[in-house]
């Protein structure tokens, strides 16, 4: 990592419905003071924030990590599955299998990984069942 | 889901006889409202600056707000979240409100006020530019 790059690593933790969303509006807080544009900030917050909802909705926890460069903010979202069965059907906006519970905090739409696909400048996803699902999400600052 | 126009928070208060959760500052002006329950179709389709009318009383309401730059939230059918929830609003500096009012009822109220100040403001502009 050279001298004018910031990386930081979170712990989400599966099931935790009280703090998730904690470590994207943290994220947001360290972006909006680098100077980052606020429309910027709000894309990557939007992101970050469904993924780590995703996170805790549907996974066995993992960890996001956050890197800023001059040109581009980038998360790594590596979960420790159980994984996506099919992806290309999990892409499609409407396709959800969210539980009652998830549904009563406001998530489980079906939105989540579209929505994070709209608003990244570069978006790639690797999902093993078994294994778990990786995304990286890269939204450029220029 | 959205319309935009121009009202403070204290004619919205008016308006849908709403409770004030925490002290805050009721001359903000807000230029659009959204009605969602599902946050991520506020995440979606949400604009920053926007007044959110929801009956989604929990954290995640606040924190999606955060998120998505929504400068208000007012939960509908007189709901409230838990302190935590307003304490982490005011944290924030989220004003959070509370409506007897249906999730339609208030929406229809809202939008038939944007839509009278558009009015006016257009009506203004066009004796300004006649002027």
């Amino acid at each position: 990592m050279s001298q004018d790059e910031f990386e930081r690593v979170y712990e989400i933790t599966g099931r935790d419905f009280t703090n998730a969303g904690r470590v994207s509006t943290g994220i947001k807080d360290i972006l909006k003071g680098m100077g980052i544009r606020p429309e910027i900030v709000r894309r990557v917050a939007i992101a970050s924030y469904e993924a780590e909802m995703n996170m805790v909705m549907y996974s066995h926890g993992g960890t996001l990590t956050l890197r800023v460069s001059p040109s581009d903010v980038t998360m790594q979202v590596v979960d420790k599955g159980p994984g996506i069965q099919d992806v290309a059907l999990a892409m499609q906006e409407g396709y959800s299998t969210a539980t009652q519970e998830m549904r009563e905090m406001g998530f489980g739409a079906g939105m989540g990984l579209p929505n994070i696909k709209k608003n990244a400048d570069v978006f790639e996803i690797v999902s093993a069942v078994g294994t778990g699902t990786s995304l990286m999400i890269q939204v450029h600052i220029g | 889901m959205a319309v935009s126009g121009r009202l403070s928070l204290e004619r919205v208060r008016e308006l849908l006889s709403a409770e004030v959760l925490w002290p805050c500052d009721l001359s903000t002006v807000i230029e659009s409202v959204g009605s969602a329950d599902l946050m991520s179709d506020v995440l979606a389709l949400g604009w920053p600056g926007m007044l959110l009318l929801t009956g989604l009383a929990n954290i995640q309401a606040v924190r999606t707000a955060s998120v998505a730059d929504i400068k208000a939230v007012v939960f509908v059918r007189g709901k409230k979240p838990g302190r935590d929830v307003i304490e982490l609003a005011q944290q924030m500096g989220i004003p959070l409100l509370s409506t007897p009012l249906i999730m339609f009822e208030a929406s229809g109220i809202l939008y038939t006020e944007m839509c009278r100040e558009q009015k006016i403001q257009a009506v203004g502009a066009s004796r300004h530019e006649s002027g």
